[in-house]
């Protein structure tokens, strides 16, 4: 029985504690003024804490209970089918999490000498070297901690780049309306005005709309996703691609959608002058309920000089050339007993037209380790398999559904596609209430309402890890949820019925916000 | 391939109803000239295969386990082993964010729990789901008070951690804002009160406790000369701290960040953890990402939910807080299932052992000739030690004991610079007593000049 908890600080009762820790154990020679006398002796003259924290006081497995029946409120990729547009949520696989949690990897610090980290060196240069040849740019850096930050990043390389040139009057970002609301944030927290672009009717990028913005406006970039957001591959890209540099403008490439095209089309190749990769979307590391995630950044040559530092960068004479030629699959692994001499990988630090850090350290390198597992497991065919079977899924489901849901782009797509509730809508159902409903049978949503370009829109990805008597299933169940539409709408408009909470009255939530328990306002019992 | 289940049937069982040939049909919509003609990849590896890979990596490093000193920014705590087999659960790892509130119940309410956890540590209102991490939620915070007080100019500590400054400066750099430097007094390590020209247009001062050099920073003038130039103050703090020394909120401040890595988080050679980010209540309109608040649900049972989304991308776009989306949801678990575990007296001794422990190991060293102290003021775990010799060769054969002595503060560029005579070494309670008698052994052996000892 799936039930909701109190919050945790409500189970707290004065006197338990979940966590014994070692005395302090150091030589008690130190008289009232040394290291064993009182605290204030030791700290001085500084301001000590006047309340404690209220933090819960439990024993350890009232805290174990707490949160494994928390766990189970929540509906995950292993729990069951997660259709969620462009997010890709593909099974992760366990092993991934184990070779993480190595100590070689987990137990180590950042700044430990480059001599005693040759191992997470390599494993980052072997990452970023299959990256590269995944999306056919030239080098990259593995610092973003997701997809949004990895759009900072390239964003701020536009803007670094242009000043350099002298151009740094262009203040604007060009961004077809149906991109992901983190394009048009992204521009704005870098200090670009916004102008969006209508799509054509085939729901891709008009060459007529963007020649218009390009002339009318100091364009900096124009930023797109493809395949796009409808699940569309642009198919004037090329094009695209030389009337955006003719007007003196570069191009970010937002790789969310990259998992269908994996080794059947290079960004690189079409032109594209940064694109970040998502590698808890495409590289299969679990996303915990919103992040860790990693959004690596991938540049060509004009960029290359503006990429974020460090970079792990290995010696020429060490077997590589220490460029990006030599770089395609993997370096052996020298035994640790090979360490005399300069280390073979190390931090390049000598990057200066860098635009610096985005995060300390190097990256969220326990989810790096994890795609390099991946894409190690997987190899260049598993990968294009994984590609074409994704684009399949995506595929069969449209051709399914779409007697019973209008699908407004109704052709081949990439890995997703978007169909609509307008049909049930005259019933009085919305694409909310279908989604709910869909949560009755055990599977979650699709994305709604995004892309914004499509009325009642429910994004719906399978990703290629899902079998067909899967597919068949949510067939099923889309098909029954239109029954009921038209024979019983308020089941639908009620859904959903069988989760552990109804629907959270959200308009309540912000207009009077609780964003933390208090002890006073305590109704949990 | 083992992550996929299609059979050939099955593919074309498939092809037959979307009513295409062959696979390649599907990828016609790309042009002709962009098709890619395969992956100059190597061939898939069993998981067998996949594991033997990777432990050799792994095994190319070398941890220091209890012999490890360093600090500056990534801290070697205990994760207890709760914490590890809670977050390993696939109902949190394998969850997308909590888009659909009702199959999400539980990632919400630890967010809200994580949320109310920072809010009692800091002793501020209103904190968000977190952010990547410690310096790139410092960098937030001076958005959020340029944003509420209009100004276009940061002034930052130099007791800042050397990144997270860079990293101010990097997103600092799109709107063009300003970031300039408050100094440190020489003797004592703590930050000169800033002048009332210093504060001049300035939204946002930003200062770092303990600081990265380890010495704890008197803050009551810093917020006090803040608030009469109209400017906010930001502290960056290392959370440990907030169990002994004065919160945040205590002192005045208007926002508290750090990065909750020290709770159940893994070094990880820096990432992944999760920054925390909490300001005043009245600020929380101007907060970026994510925030869970509590509810009521249809039936009106209590329930959570994704709120005040207004501020965020996905609605607002273009004019949004910030374009965060996805965060550290995982890792601000860890953190959340340590401090339920510690309590607030587990909190408060586990600093008090940091701090006992520094304090004697400081003690120690400067009593050996040459080793002094690079600043007066006092310190919480970490401090700053001035050598006898370059500081690359002494941490070289200290290394070669099975000792890792501290960060070379030459190796972390700042905008100041340091000799390359000084050493930041940090304590916790993951340095047993016998950890530190090895320390000092090898410590003496090494500037009295002994050989090295045969490893």
């Amino acid at each position: 029985m799936l039930e909701m908890q109190p919050p945790i600080f409500a189970r707290s009762r004065a006197g338990r504690r979940g966590l014994d820790l070692p005395a302090a154990g150091v030589p008690a020679t130190g008289g009232s003024e040394g290291w064993s006398g009182s605290l204030a002796g030791l700290l001085g003259e500084v301001e000590m804490r006047d309340d404690p924290p209220r933090l819960p006081e439990l024993a350890e497995p009232e805290v174990v209970r707490h949160y494994t029946k928390l766990s189970q409120l929540n509906h995950a990729v292993d729990t069951g089918f997660y259709p969620l547009g462009s997010c890709t949520m593909k099974y992760n696989p366990k092993v991934n999490d184990e070779l993480a949690g190595l100590s070689g990897f987990a137990e180590l610090h950042p700044y430990q000498a480059a001599e005693d980290v040759q191992g997470a060196l390599q494993a980052m240069w072997e990452l970023e070297q299959q990256l590269l040849e995944l999306t056919g740019m030239r080098r990259a850096s593995l610092q973003p901690a997701a997809g949004a930050h990895g759009e900072l990043v390239g964003i701020l390389m536009i803007r670094a780049w242009q000043r350099d040139r002298g151009e740094g009057h262009r203040d604007t970002v060009i961004v077809p309306d149906s991109a992901h609301g983190t394009n048009l944030a992204t521009a704005s927290m870098a200090g670009y005005k916004v102008v969006e672009m209508p799509s054509s009717e085939r729901g891709l990028i008009d060459l007529g709309s963007l020649s218009g913005a390009l002339s009318r406006h100091q364009v900096s970039a124009l930023m797109l996703t493809n395949p796009n957001t409808l699940g569309l591959f642009e198919e004037d890209i090329l094009e695209i691609s030389r009337l955006t540099h003719e007007a003196g403008a570069l191009i970010y490439y937002d790789g969310a959608n990259l998992n269908a095209i994996l080794g059947k089309a290079k960004p690189g190749e079409m032109g594209m002058d940064v694109v970040h990769v998502n590698l808890h979307k495409t590289f299969s590391t679990p996303h915990g309920g919103g992040g860790p995630g990693a959004g690596p950044v991938a540049v060509g040559e004009t960029l290359e000089p503006y990429l974020p530092g460090p970079l792990v960068a290995r010696r020429a004479d060490s077997g590589g050339t220490g460029g990006a030629a030599d770089i395609k699959g993997s370096a052996d692994i020298k035994d640790s007993a090979d360490t005399d001499g300069p280390a073979e990988f190390y931090f390049d630090r000598e990057r200066p037209k860098s635009i610096g850090r985005v995060r300390g350290f190097y990256g969220n390198v326990g989810v790096l380790v994890r795609a390099l597992a991946y894409i190690t497991s997987m190899g260049g065919d598993g990968l294009l398999q994984a590609a074409e079977d994704a684009v399949l899924n995506a595929n069969y489901l449209r051709a399914r559904l779409r007697d019973t849901y209008e699908i407004p782009y109704d052709r081949l797509v990439m890995h997703e596609f978007v169909a609509s509730a307008s049909r049930q809508k005259l019933y009085g159902v919305n694409a909310r209430d279908l989604a709910k409903r869909i949560l009755d049978f055990g599977m979650h949503a699709p994305s709604i309402y995004f892309p914004l370009i499509v009325p009642e829109a429910l994004m719906i990805e399978p990703t290629e890890t899902e079998n067909r008597d899967t597919l068949d299933a949510f067939v099923e169940v889309m098909r029954q949820i239109d029954r009921e539409c038209r024979e019983n709408p308020e089941l639908v408009q009620t859904a959903p019925h069988t989760t552990p909470v109804r629907r959270p009255d959200e308009v309540l939530a912000a207009r009077r916000p609780v964003l933390r328990w208090k002890p006073e306002d305590d109704v949990s019992g | 391939m083992r992550y996929l289940s299609h059979t050939e049937a099955d593919r074309r069982r498939m092809l037959d109803v979307i009513g295409v040939d062959s696979v390649d049909v599907l990828f016609s919509p790309i042009p002709e000239g962009l098709r890619a003609t395969g992956l100059d990849l190597p061939a898939g590896l069993s998981e067998l295969e996949t594991r033997q890979r990777l432990e050799a990596l792994a095994g190319r490093n070398r941890t220091y386990g209890g012999a490890s000193f360093l600090g500056a920014g990534s801290y070697h705590h205990g994760v207890p082993a709760a914490v590890r087999s809670l977050t390993s659960r696939a109902e949190f790892a394998t969850a997308y964010t909590p888009y659909q509130a009702e199959v999400a119940q539980g990632t919400l309410q630890h967010i809200f729990e994580f949320q109310t956890a920072l809010c009692e540590l800091t002793g501020l209102g209103a904190a968000n789901a977190s952010m990547y991490d410690g310096p790139s939620a410092l960098a937030e915070a001076a958005f959020l008070a340029l944003r509420h007080n209009h100004r276009e100019r940061i002034l930052a500590s130099a007791g800042l951690h050397p990144e997270e400054r860079q990293v101010v400066e990097t997103y600092a750099s799109g709107p063009g804002f300003e970031v300039s430097t408050l100094d440190l007094d020489e003797t004592s390590g703590r930050t000169l009160s800033p002048t009332a020209s210093d504060l001049e247009g300035v939204g946002a001062l930003l200062v770092r406790q303990p600081n990265f050099y380890g010495v704890i920073e008197d803050l009551r003038p810093l917020v006090e000369a803040a608030h009469e130039a109209g400017a906010l103050l930001v502290v960056s703090q290392y959370p440990v701290s907030l169990g002994l020394l004065a919160p945040p909120g205590q002192i005045g401040a208007d926002v508290a960040v750090g990065d909750v890595q020290p709770f159940g988080n893994a070094r990880s050679f820096g990432g992944p953890s999760a920054g925390y980010l909490v300001c005043r209540e009245d600020l929380v309109r101007q907060l970026p990402g994510r925030l869970v608040g509590q509810t009521i649900d249809a039936d009106g049972q209590i329930s959570y939910a994704l709120t005040l989304q207004a501020r965020e991308q996905h609605i607002r776009r273009s004019k949004a807080t910030s374009n965060i989306c996805s965060n550290q949801a995982l890792n601000a678990l860890a953190a959340t299932i340590h401090l339920a575990l510690l309590g607030p007296r587990g909190l408060a001794e586990l600093g008090e052992i940091c701090v006992r422990r520094a304090h004697y190991l400081f003690q120690q060293l400067v009593e050996m000739p040459g080793i002094e102290p690079v600043f007066a003021g006092s310190f919480f775990n970490e401090f700053a030690l001035r050598l006898p010799r370059p500081a690359a060769e002494f941490t070289r054969a200290m290394r070669a004991r099975g000792i890792d002595p501290g960060v070379e503060l030459e190796a972390v560029p700042s905008k100041e610079g340091r000799g390359g005579d000084q050493i930041l070494v940090a304590v916790t309670e993951m340095n047993s007593p016998e950890d530190i008698g090895r320390y000092l052994t090898a410590a003496r052996a090494v500037l009295a000049g002994e050989e090295t000892p045969d490893a």
